[in-house]
């Protein structure tokens, strides 16, 4: 059983972050690592990109959007209540070293929250950032500060213009490559899957490398069942082994939509069963 | 044949019937039932009362069989062969006899059939999750426990993987004392509600039984199965003695058959142990793979109980090569030995067109959705699992036949198995096949797929498959299938799954760089006793030999726990001698 420490929830409470105790996995959780959570005794293992952790504490934070029954029975909890099972850390750890370049880094709804556990590893290890933080409106737009605190320049879209540039990350990743594409080193781009592909196509033009992260559905997360099966280069990869970080100009972007939408039934009926 | 000899054959039987004296004659050689009499007793008829032609004792025997309601005359010559307790048994179902030579004792115990478990009816079990075979009632176990031949020299013991003493648990079933026969059984095996289900035992203790050259072998499984479940159901589990206290800590790495074997043995020898487990469920293939209807996750639970009250910690949530490494469990944890027993957990996929589909499954998948997940239960539960109308299992092991079995529980309305070589050469074990094919799930041998094609919507709805003839014996022992150009066609399809076998996982040597791996990705072991080329590290089970069943993980856990302790007391009595 793992205790809630504390809670906090965005964007119309939609976004909602624990920090969970779990002194073990705090010691050795890595920025872009992930792991599973079963809320209670029937619920599904789902995955959760650590998006802080705190080794002296002993706690990590996970952040996540409420989008279906699992989701919002995890978000109900509060703090002082214990959720089930905690596993992890799992996946590969995004490898953390000084570039000679700045590094662009894109992050879009929750994904900011993951981006910024990569980010803060990159700015620990002297890298100067450009970021570009996107959302539909302004007050859905997570992490701001924490972002801005480690960026060198720190870019704010919002599809509606509420704050900052009207319109999408993409554009101003093409605006800022177009101007000083030699600056930058490489990106990351973590966020919606349509988000990440678009970002993807627009670093491609100007040949710059772009990681991204991707969340296929999963079960155990270590390999066993191949249920996160994504296709890199065009060759079958399992997203919680050898992701979830991947090079994000060879990701099949199209089939991970695909494979996001196979229980889309199933997850209404929980959804529903869960609502009555 | 001389005049003596023949003499020797009979016994006589002194009976009143109808109020008169007289005799009956039986002859066991030719058919315990052959009766001869002076008086007009026909078979069926009841008798007033009979003397036992050894002790001379006589019985009233105008009891009624409870299974028939008839009495029949040869009903009369049953009674227990080796104590003199005299009891009848219907003539359908078998004899026994107090008092009896042992050489009539043989002759009446291989007239005895083979019982066989009532069943749930096919029509009925693919609408449900729960168990297949029922099981035996007291009164087949001890007409199926008396037909061991109680061998000097058993062949059977050297047939099981962990040398249960077969003869002796038998024989105590025979006696009545069941209870006595699971203890008897856990000094060699620590979960035998569980190998009573799954072991293949037709391929080994069965397999060398001496009744089987000439009849059915006695049915080991279902006795082990038998007197595991009745210990259990009578609430008498007991724990066993275990020897002082070592101080010696040992860690087990995954909690499938090879992990919970070598901690129960290791355990018993004083050592503290504790087992790691990655999912968030201990008994690894034994709760995540093999379903319900097999086996009962509620008997799992209790066999892992037995352990957990024997002293072993099992800790899950535990990935050792992500949350810990080996050298850590060694050098900071301090652990004085590692036992892995991670098992063959990464699927195998045949890297054919489409195979990324929706609704396209490994084995792995389906069955860890469904039996650890338990998806058959949703929306109670909350994990979903893939529905198909028809679906195909690829392969043709015991995981295939557990998914298609299963598709047809999750409503499938056609079930098939696709395999590529004939039905010679299909591994899963002939019961599983005979299950299934009651069940209705249908066989496309020397088959195998070439592509998948799609939905709009990127769910599979069809596949290309290919003929197959078989060629030249392979490496396996087995002949080699061969396509056969232009045997191509669509089968429409809307589920499949993917049982073609299961490689080893790498994730727990990504941060043990000086394991050796021989070229498939197993750890290479220095000997038979699972010892690793890491010193104070032993594996076992699947992750050395590749997949195979859960009796020989068992078996390899035993053996490398018997190392293990060697090992620890060794370096014990050798501290002590230095401190004298």
């Amino acid at each position: 059983m793992f205790e809630i420490i504390d809670k906090k929830s965005y964007s119309r409470q939609t976004i909602i972050s624990l920090r969970i105790d779990a002194p073990e996995i705090s010691q050795k959780g890595m920025p872009g690592q992930f792991v599973i959570i079963i809320t209670d005794k029937t619920g599904e293992r789902i995955p959760l990109t650590i998006a802080d952790n705190d080794p002296i504490a002993g706690t990590i934070t996970l952040v996540f959007q409420i989008v279906g029954k699992s989701t919002a029975l995890l978000g109900s909890k509060n703090v002082g209540d214990f959720i089930k099972d905690v596993t992890g850390p799992l996946g590969k750890a995004v490898e953390m070293k000084k570039y000679d370049k700045k590094i662009l880094v894109i992050g879009g709804g929750t994904g900011i929250a993951v981006l910024h556990h990569i980010a803060k590893g990159y700015y620990e290890h002297k890298n100067k950032l450009v970021s570009i933080l996107g959302a539909r409106t302004k007050e859905f737009l997570i992490m701001k500060d924490e972002m801005k605190n480690i960026s060198d320049e720190c870019h704010i879209t919002t599809d509606d213009g509420t704050e900052g540039f009207h319109g999408f990350v993409t554009q101003v990743t093409d605006m800022i490559l177009s101007e000083r594409s030699d600056e930058i080193e490489f990106a990351v781009a973590i966020g919606p899957v349509v988000m990440m592909k678009a970002c993807c196509e627009i670093t491609k033009k100007y040949n710059k490398a772009t990681i991204v992260s991707l969340n296929p559905i999963m079960i155990d997360g270590t390999g066993m069942c191949g249920a996160c099966r994504v296709e890199i280069d065009h060759e079958t990869k399992f997203a919680c082994v050898h992701g979830p970080q991947f090079d994000g100009h060879k990701v099949n972007f199209d089939l991970l939509m695909e494979r996001q939408r196979i229980y889309l039934d199933d997850e209404r009926i929980s959804l529903f069963k869960s609502i009555k | 044949m001389n005049h003596d000899e023949k003499e020797e054959k009979y016994i006589l039987i002194n009976v009143t019937f109808r109020g008169e004296k007289g005799y009956i004659k039986l002859s066991p050689y030719l058919n315990i039932f052959e009766l001869e009499s002076n008086l007009p007793i026909k078979e069926g008829d009841i008798v007033d009362d009979m003397t036992c032609p050894h002790c001379g004792k006589s019985f009233i025997v105008n009891t009624m069989c409870e299974e028939c309601k008839t009495a029949h005359v040869a009903q009369f010559i049953v009674s227990a062969f080796s104590k003199l307790i005299p009891f009848y048994i219907c003539t359908k179902y078998g004899c026994k006899w107090h008092g009896l030579s042992k050489r009539d004792e043989h002759l009446i115990k291989i007239k005895i059939p083979r019982q066989e478990m009532s069943a749930q009816d096919p029509k009925l079990r693919i609408n449900n999750f729960d168990e297949v075979p029922f099981g035996y009632n007291m009164e087949m176990a001890e007409m199926e426990a008396a037909r061991c031949m109680q061998c000097k020299k058993p062949k059977c013991i050297e047939g099981c993987p962990v040398n249960i003493n077969i003869p002796k648990f038998i024989d105590l079933i025979h006696q009545g004392k069941i209870i006595e026969a699971a203890r008897s059984i856990k000094e060699s095996n620590s979960l035998p509600a569980i190998c009573g289900r799954v072991c293949p035992q037709e391929t080994q203790c069965e397999a060398t039984c001496i009744l089987g050259t000439f009849d059915m072998p006695v049915a080991i499984g279902c006795l082990e199965r038998f007197a595991a479940d009745y210990e259990r159901s009578m609430g008498s589990i007991q724990i066993p003695e275990k020897k002082a206290r070592t101080e010696k800590k040992v860690a087990i790495i995954g909690s499938g058959p090879a992990g919970l074997t070598a901690a129960a043995e290791l355990v018993k020898n004083g050592h503290s142990v504790t087992i790691f487990e990655a999912l968030h469920e201990s008994g690894g293939v034994l709760t995540y793979g093999i379903p319900e209807f097999r086996l009962p996750k509620e008997i799992v639970k209790s066999e892992i109980n037995y352990l957990k009250n024997l002293g072993v910690r099992i800790r899950t949530n535990m990935v050792i090569g992500k949350l810990f490494s080996i050298d850590e469990l060694l050098n900071d944890q301090k652990y004085d030995a590692v036992f892995i027993g991670v098992g063959a957990g990464l699927p195998i996929f045949m890297k054919i067109d489409g195979e990324n589909l929706g609704n396209i499954n490994s084995a792995n998948e389906y069955l860890t959705r469904i039996n650890l997940m338990k998806a058959y239960k949703f929306p109670e539960y909350d994990t979903p699992a893939p529905r198909g109308r028809k679906i195909a299992t690829i392969g043709g092991g015991n995981v295939a036949m557990d998914c298609a079995r299963t598709a047809l529980r999750m409503g499938a309305k056609e079930s098939w198995i696709i395999y590529r070589r004939s039905e010679k050469e299909i591994p899963a074990r002939s019961e599983e096949i005979h299950h299934a094919i009651e069940e209705g799930v249908k066989f496309k041998l020397l088959t195998t797929p070439v592509r998948y094609i799609g939905t709009k919507n990127g769910f599979v709805k069809s596949m290309e498959v290919i003929s197959m003839k078989l060629g030249e014996m392979d490496k396996s022992g087995r002949r080699s299938p061969i396509p056969i150009e232009g045997s191509n066609e669509i089968m429409d399809i809307d589920l499949v799954i993917i049982a073609i076998g299961a490689g080893p996982n790498p994730i727990i040597f990504d941060s043990t760089p000086d394991m050796n791996l021989n070229k498939w990705g197993y750890i290479d072991t220095i000997d038979e006793f699972g010892k690793t080329y890491k010193d104070k590290v032993w594996a076992g089970g699947d992750i050395v030999t590749g997949a195979a069943t859960v009796i020989s993980a068992m078996g390899a856990g035993k053996k490398s726990a018997f190392a293990i302790n060697e090992y620890l007391m060794g370096d014990a009595s050798h501290l002590s001698q230095n401190s004298y």
